[in-house]
């Protein structure tokens, strides 16, 4: 509960500062200093220290692993905030507005992974999907920008239409919106199957799976990179947090119908993230088909609902989104999103080549670093269900195509020559920023107890 | 203690070797780095007290998985052989040029680590950890410093060998979860209750992993382009040490975990070792590139070790521990060779070599002994471990022996052959520079010629050393 109130205040916060507040870089710290706090707070609402005695039963359930994830979200949120302030800076004059946003939807990320009421998941991802829109198009004066938007927007609508639809027809149904699953009589109703499957279709929107994902490279490509790096990873991992508290409960009692359902999702997804992201010229849009296939892998956390899955979905949360942070916050700062732009960047900038190095391993899946242990969980949750063996042995050869596109950044890198164009030179702290999120992810990939301990202790 | 200081030498020096800038002294930093870990090696050959050569701590609950490490005959041995490699090959290539070369030294180093580790992990997560490791910085090494098509030929490699790491991680998520879930121990994993169905799978999980890594045919065709492109000495660590793992892994995990599937389809794989013996021995007759020669002879000697590997009897097993150490110490010695020609004369190609025996008398007849060594005449080392792997064909299957017979005359034809193009034959150009020999390169060589007769002559003290792994071996098929 301390999230949903302090980030919906900190927001406010965040709008009036503008007003006050004139210099650019006090509003990012003033950011950083409340996001700091709601993790603090969040931390000690996980070991039962409220700050707000509210009744929210029949709404919102806080669990470990709810409240856990938030955490990874508002600490990414921070570290995202320290190291790509500078680019919201760079965007134009309404800094303290796009702080706002962000923290508003921190807010609605609290609530979907606490929901237990599919009213509340409805409105979590609204508060979600609104300042998302705006962030989209905040780059006023760019055409792709403002195109993106756009698109963004009427199909985002769309979705949220048949979210609507799938929540009315499952309420008709059962008549409850609750997500406990106790109520329900043995065998399904035809309205209460399509329910559950708009609602399906619906999440597998936001969470840029296939056949659902012709969005994503057009919106992420034609966003302002800084908030293109907020979309895909915070945000996205959120709305998997939301979707596996659903199939945890809602699903549970279709059995092998919905894996059927989410295994043709999953290679679908793999599929086109993985071959469409081999071709691709840009390293941005190269990230945005990445971003689709790296939620192929979280895709299996749905499939097999057990305990691996869900560390293992936190364990992705948290090193996917702290890698695709980082490389976004490099890339943000380059005249030249190709391939090339980045030719011979390991002699001009040895130690930005090599943290961009962990990070692109980390995304790929290599051992020793975050990705491979977030991999192996995923790959784990599947193996231990039983059956389904091949579909992990699809999983695993669509991860090696991955290494193909991860690994021409590091060619690129390392092996050819050339002179990369920074639009703004990287400082030294920014630097020590992006040395720590590499340590961080190598700790992690050593050594992953380290952030799933939380969950048991 | 001692294979944790195996491991924690190579990988300590080499993020210290990162930091040396200065080419001279990070030649001898790791030169220095080598030494210690070959001090440590023997200490550890000579080592009884098996204290000394187990290490257990707790590495990740949730899981299970411990950071063990454990040393047996064949663990010792191939520590052995990864220790002896690397100082050989930093002696040897001492006077190489390479741009940034701490970073070189760096990744060698963090290869040589990675070895360490695989050869000596009894945790099979600890396992999969180093097998990925030893890869990494070799594909850094490759690209970074090989030759012209570098790059498109090491990026196959590293997809090759990666895409067979991910098919076994299956194997070893498979593997785990039907022991119950709770730990990666060899005590646990060997001991699961598996049917035969299940074996099979894990079998091919884990073989095709060992297998691309071998190289056994037909998963062999990253391996000539990558020898080729890689810089010397990487192609060394490569040959002598790394294909290695694959036999080793074999050994280690595959025969274990898959008796039934290994009883199943052990034949089919000694059938595909055969053909690429044959096959590659062919194809080395026909090239012009001694780089290429001796890769494709190599695959032709590990394809004669993957077949043995799986006939499952004493002698083959016998013969797979000692030709590891034997054909690692040959081939080590042919690239020495193949690397001074090539600096020497700017070439590798027979056609623009010829009669270097007259302007380099000593490396003639060094090369020469280890010609006749990659031939596996007796009295050489390779001819005590081919005569058990032969031996264990014949009880496997007398035609398939038979046929693979016909690979020591193939080799005879392209060694001999290569001997008489480069060394002897007719002068081609007067104007070719006259033939160096370092001390250093000849020490190496001439300590290499000794141990190849050593163990042809004497053979005993290896088998000593492994005798444990082959009875363990033994009764865990059975």
């Amino acid at each position: 509960m301390n999230t949903i109130v302090l980030s919906a205040i900190w927001g406010v916060v965040m709008m009036y500062s503008g007003i006050f507040i004139k210099g650019k870089s006090a509003i990012k710290y003033i950011s950083a200093v409340g996001l700091l706090l709601l993790l603090i707070f969040n931390i000690a609402d996980t070991y039962a220290h409220p700050l707000f005695s509210i009744d929210t039963t029949n709404f919102l359930a806080f669990s470990k692993f709810g409240l856990l994830f938030t955490s990874i979200c508002i600490f990414c949120t921070l570290i995202y905030v320290l190291i790509s302030g500078s680019d919201i800076e760079r965007l134009g004059r309404y800094t303290a507005e796009a702080h706002a946003l962000i923290f508003f939807v921190l807010c609605g990320v609290a609530i979907v992974t606490a929901y237990s009421n599919l009213l509340m998941l409805f409105i979590g991802i609204e508060i979600i999907s609104i300042p998302l829109y705006i962030l989209t198009g905040f780059d006023k004066r760019n055409l792709k920008s403002n195109e993106a938007s756009l698109k963004y927007f009427l199909m985002g609508s769309f979705s949220t239409g048949i979210m609507i639809m799938g929540i009315a027809l499952i309420y008709g149904a059962s008549g409850t919106f609750l997500i406990d699953n106790s109520m329900r009589a043995s065998t399904l109703t035809y309205l209460d199957a399509m329910g559950l499957l708009l609602l399906f279709i619906s999440l597998l929107f936001k969470v840029s799976a296939a056949p659902f994902h012709f969005w994503t490279p057009d919106v992420y490509d034609g966003a302002p990179t800084v908030f293109t790096s907020f979309m895909a990873t915070i945000v996205k991992v959120a709305i998997f947090a939301a979707f596996i508290r659903l199939m945890e409960s809602k699903y549970q009692g279709m059995g092998s119908q919905t894996d059927r359902i989410v295994g043709v999702v999953i290679v679908l997804t793999l599929a086109f993230g993985n071959l469409t992201a081999v071709f691709q010229q840009s390293v941005k849009r190269m990230l945005a088909y990445s971003s689709i296939a790296q939620a192929g892998f979280m895709l299996f956390a749905l499939y097999a609902v057990n305990d691996a899955a869900k560390e293992g979905l936190l364990l992705y949360a948290a090193s996917y989104s702290l890698a695709t942070i980082g490389i976004f916050a490099v890339l943000a700062k380059m005249e030249d999103y190709s391939y090339e732009g980045f030719n011979g960047l390991s002699k001009t900038h040895p130690i930005l080549a090599g943290v961009l190095t962990v990070f692109l391993l980390s995304l790929a899946g290599i051992p020793l670093t975050a990705g491979f242990f977030a991999k192996y969980f995923m790959l784990a949750a599947v193996v231990k269900g039983g059956g389904a063996i091949g579909l992990v042995i699809i999983g695993v050869l669509f991860a090696a195509i991955s290494v193909y596109y991860y690994f021409k950044v590091i060619q690129a890198m390392y092996f050819k020559e050339g002179e990369p164009v920074f639009a703004e030179q990287p400082s030294k702290r920014f630097t020590y920023g992006l040395i720590a999120i590499a340590a961080l992810i190598v700790l992690l990939g050593v050594y992953p107890d380290a952030l799933l301990q939380f969950l048991y202790f | 203690m001692i294979p944790v200081l195996l491991i924690l030498i190579p990988l300590l020096t080499g993020l210290v070797a990162f930091f040396i800038k200065d080419e001279r002294a990070v030649k001898t930093w790791a030169l220095l780095s080598a030494v210690a870990t070959l001090a440590v090696a023997l200490m550890a050959v000579f080592s009884s007290n098996t204290n000394h050569l187990f290490y257990d701590a707790k590495w990740l609950p949730i899981l299970g998985a411990r950071f063990t490490l454990s040393l047996d005959g064949m663990g010792k041995m191939l520590e052995l052989l990864t220790a002896v490699s690397f100082p050989i090959i930093f002696a040897a290539t001492h006077n190489n040029q390479y741009k940034s070369s701490n970073a070189f030294y760096g990744f060698m180093l963090l290869s040589q680590a990675g070895l360490m580790g695989v050869f000596a992990a009894a945790d099979l997560l600890l396992f999969y950890f180093f097998w990925e490791l030893a890869l990494i910085p070799v594909y850094f090494l490759c690209s970074k410093w090989g030759g012209e098509r570098r790059i498109p030929v090491t990026f196959k490699f590293f997809i090759y060998t990666f895409l067979g790491s991910l098919l076994m991680l299956v194997g070893i998520l498979y593997v785990y979860y039907l022991a119950g879930g709770h730990s990666f121990s060899t005590s646990v994993l060997f001991n699961a209750n598996t049917t035969i169905n299940q074996q099979n799978f894990i079998f091919w999980m884990f073989f095709l992993a060992f297998a691309i890594k071998m190289p056994i045919f037909p998963f062999h065709t990253w391996q000539p382009d990558t020898y080729e492109q890689a810089p010397t000495a990487v192609t060394m660590v490569l040959s002598a040490v790394m294909v290695k793992m694959g036999v080793f892994a074999s050994i280690r995990w595959l025969l274990p975990l898959s008796p039934a599937g290994v009883a199943n389809y052990g034949h089919l794989v000694i059938i595909l070792a055969v053909i690429g013996m044959i096959y590659a021995s062919l194809i080395a007759i026909r090239q012009d590139d001694m780089k290429r020669l001796i890769a494709y002879s190599s695959i032709a000697h590990i394809g004669l070790m993957g077949a043995a590997i799986f006939t499952g009897n004493a002698s083959g097993m016998q013969g797979v521990l000692f030709q590891m150490f034997a054909h690692g110490v040959n081939v080590l010695g042919l690239w020495i060779v193949a690397d001074v020609i090539e600096q020497q004369m700017g070439t590798r190609k027979f056609s623009e070599l010829g009669g270097l025996a007259q302007k380099a008398p000593t490396l003639a007849i060094l090369f020469v002994v280890m010609a006749l060594a990659n031939v596996a005449l007796p009295l050489t080392n390779a001819f005590v471990g081919e005569f058990l792997m032969f031996n264990s064909l014949f009880q496997h299957n007398i035609i398939i022996a038979a046929v693979a017979g016909i690979s020591i005359i193939l080799a005879a034809v392209y060694t001999l052959w290569m001997v008489q193009k480069v060394f002897y034959g007719e002068v081609i150009s007067t104007e070719l520079p006259s033939v160096k020999l370092n001390t250093g390169t000849t020490l190496m060589l001439v300590i290499l010629v000794v141990v190849v007769l050593v163990f042809g002559v004497y053979p005993k003290p290896m088998f000593d050393l492994t005798n444990d792994t082959v009875t363990k071996i033994l009764a865990q098929i059975k």
